[in-house]
């Protein structure tokens, strides 16, 4: 057991009521749940270098609406296991493996960030299997991408190409470096700045795990922002405009957040679908339902009422 | 000689890497396509090449270790490409196939270690096409560790691959070495990537036994 000094509480944060795991292809899923099990299902998918356990706030205000919320760790992230490839189609496909492990019946879906823009891909191949998807800041556009010339953006993939050769190579020996609770925290709010330190040192409780020479992060140290590949933000865009459900968008609108594509209403609004609606939160940062939680379990709780 | 295989990587996967024939100096280097595996024994085309004849079984084919929930990318597999790189030193590199595409973009990624790559026909050379393929997503009844990976096999099919990122990597092989005309093109079929690699200043096009024989030199 952790000692006093090793535990954090946060005002409204909530442990789940039920956890276990589910298999991808042999690749273990930590899922977290909150609320009546016999309630009507919201799946909530994290993002990048985050994990379930950043929805403890978030979730149970959901749940308290009256919603079964489900929140999964993706591969090599919080609890789930470690893989030995990563990549966005596997994302992906590991969220469709959760969802037809919790339920054969449409269910809501929300997902923020690049959670967010997976589920994208998954509802524009598997419609059926959502009956409502929210997209929290998970909307990537062309328009609002860095305007970099042609030789700097070379220059970037090549350095992300070369740094993420060499970590490869030294995959058996990366560790995620250890550090205090107060340390891990002040490290993750160069990546959240928005974000209270509170918040964040009960992050690191639920997030990194207890070594003997200090706390880590669980998330699989091969991983690391950024990357490369041929991906563009257009394809998700023409993935939103494809979908066939019921949709809610929330961009963020502070521009002082480091974090997030900074899309615009009128880079996304041509795209939305049919049944489609956007909100700009003029003054929140990327990760909306952590720093207006009951301002966005609201908006959400509002656009879901009638899918229930 | 009998071919011999031994295993690189270290990491969490194992990589067979075959040896075809021995000799000294620079190894030549033979990426396979897609589905595919190692060849048993030398192909007629290297027989120009001096030094040794290695080929590798890429993540998920051959003798090497398939992963559990796949996740593969073109990417993925330069990093095999890498491991042998770490191993063995600067090589050359024959890809067929899918293993030209990842020859071009390990090629662009260690420029002073590939010492020139061939481009060649074989499964997998057009990967998904220069835009995303329709939409998507399968949970295969895969049988644990059944080579070649069904996973790989769908997921290296789709991959998208847009010329203007392959002339990425063409530049990145042109700045990075020292060779003169450090890419050919010995592929028939041209999917759009191969074309646009073609089609750049200094990329030479020869038949594969004289493409072979080109880097001999």
């Amino acid at each position: 057991m952790p000692g006093p000094d090793e535990t954090r509480s946060y005002p409204g944060a909530r442990l789940p009521d039920r956890t276990y795991r589910v298999s991808s292809s042999g690749v273990g899923l930590a899922v977290n749940e909150w609320g009546d099990p016999d309630a009507p299902l919201l799946g909530l998918v994290h993002g990048g270098f985050d994990f379930s356990r950043t929805f403890d706030v978030f979730a149970p205000m959901l749940a308290d609406a009256g919603w079964r919320v489900a929140a999964w760790d993706a591969r090599g992230h919080g609890d789930s296991d470690h893989a030995d490839l990563y990549s966005w189609a596997s994302d992906v496909r590991d969220h469709l493996a959760v969802v037809e492990a919790l339920t054969e019946r449409p269910m809501a879906l929300l997902g923020h960030s690049r959670g967010g823009g997976q589920l994208l891909d998954l509802l524009d191949a598997r419609p059926t299997i959502a009956r409502a998807f929210v997209n929290l800041d998970g909307l990537p556009s062309p328009f609002s991408a860095p305007d970099v010339p042609d030789h700097e953006r070379r220059r970037m993939r090549r350095d992300d190409l070369t740094a993420s050769l060499d970590r490869r190579r030294r995959r058996n020996q990366l560790q995620r470096r250890p550090d205090t609770i107060e340390g891990l925290a002040a490290r993750r709010a160069t990546m959240n700045p928005r974000l209270g330190r509170a918040w964040l040192e009960y992050l690191v409780t639920v997030g990194a795990r207890r070594d003997e020479d200090g706390w880590r992060w669980k998330i699989d140290p091969v991983l690391h922002l950024g990357g490369f590949g041929p991906w563009r933000p257009q394809w998700s865009l023409d993935h939103l405009a494809a979908l066939d459900l019921p949709f809610l968008g929330v961009l963020a609108g502070a521009t002082d957040d480091p974090m997030g594509w900074k899309s615009r209403p009128e880079d996304v609004a041509p795209f939305l679908p049919p049944e489609g609606d956007l909100e700009l939160l003029d003054d929140v940062g990327h990760f909306v339902h952590i720093e207006q939680p009951r301002l966005i379990a609201d908006l959400v709780l509002d656009f879901l009422e009638p899918y229930r | 000689m009998s071919r011999t295989t031994t295993f690189v990587g270290g990491g969490r996967l194992r990589l067979a890497l075959h040896r075809l024939a021995g000799g000294e100096g620079r190894p030549l280097l033979l990426l396979h396509g897609l589905g595919e595996r190692a060849p048993t024994d030398r192909p007629s085309w290297t027989v120009a090449w001096p030094g040794p004849v290695l080929a590798l079984d890429f993540t998920g084919h051959g003798a090497s270790d398939v992963p559990a929930g796949g996740g593969y990318t073109p990417e993925n597999l330069m990093a095999d490409v890498d491991e042998v790189l770490a191993v063995e030193g600067a090589c050359t590199i024959v890809g067929r196939g899918l293993g030209a595409w990842v020859g071009l973009l390990v090629a662009g990624a260690r420029p002073t270690l590939v010492q020139g790559v061939v481009l060649a026909d074989g499964s997998g050379l057009a990967g998904g096409g220069p835009h995303p393929p329709t939409p998507y997503v399968e949970l295969l009844d895969d049988e644990a560790g059944s080579s070649p990976d069904p996973y790989a096999l769908q997921e290296l099919s789709r991959d998208v691959r847009p010329p203007d990122y392959a002339l990425d990597f063409v530049r990145f092989v042109l700045d990075g070495s020292s060779r003169p005309h450090p890419i050919v093109v010995s592929a028939r079929n041209r999917p759009e990537w191969l074309r646009a690699v073609t089609e750049a200043v200094d990329v030479l096009q020869l038949p594969l036994r004289d493409a072979v024989a080109h880097f001999v030199r």
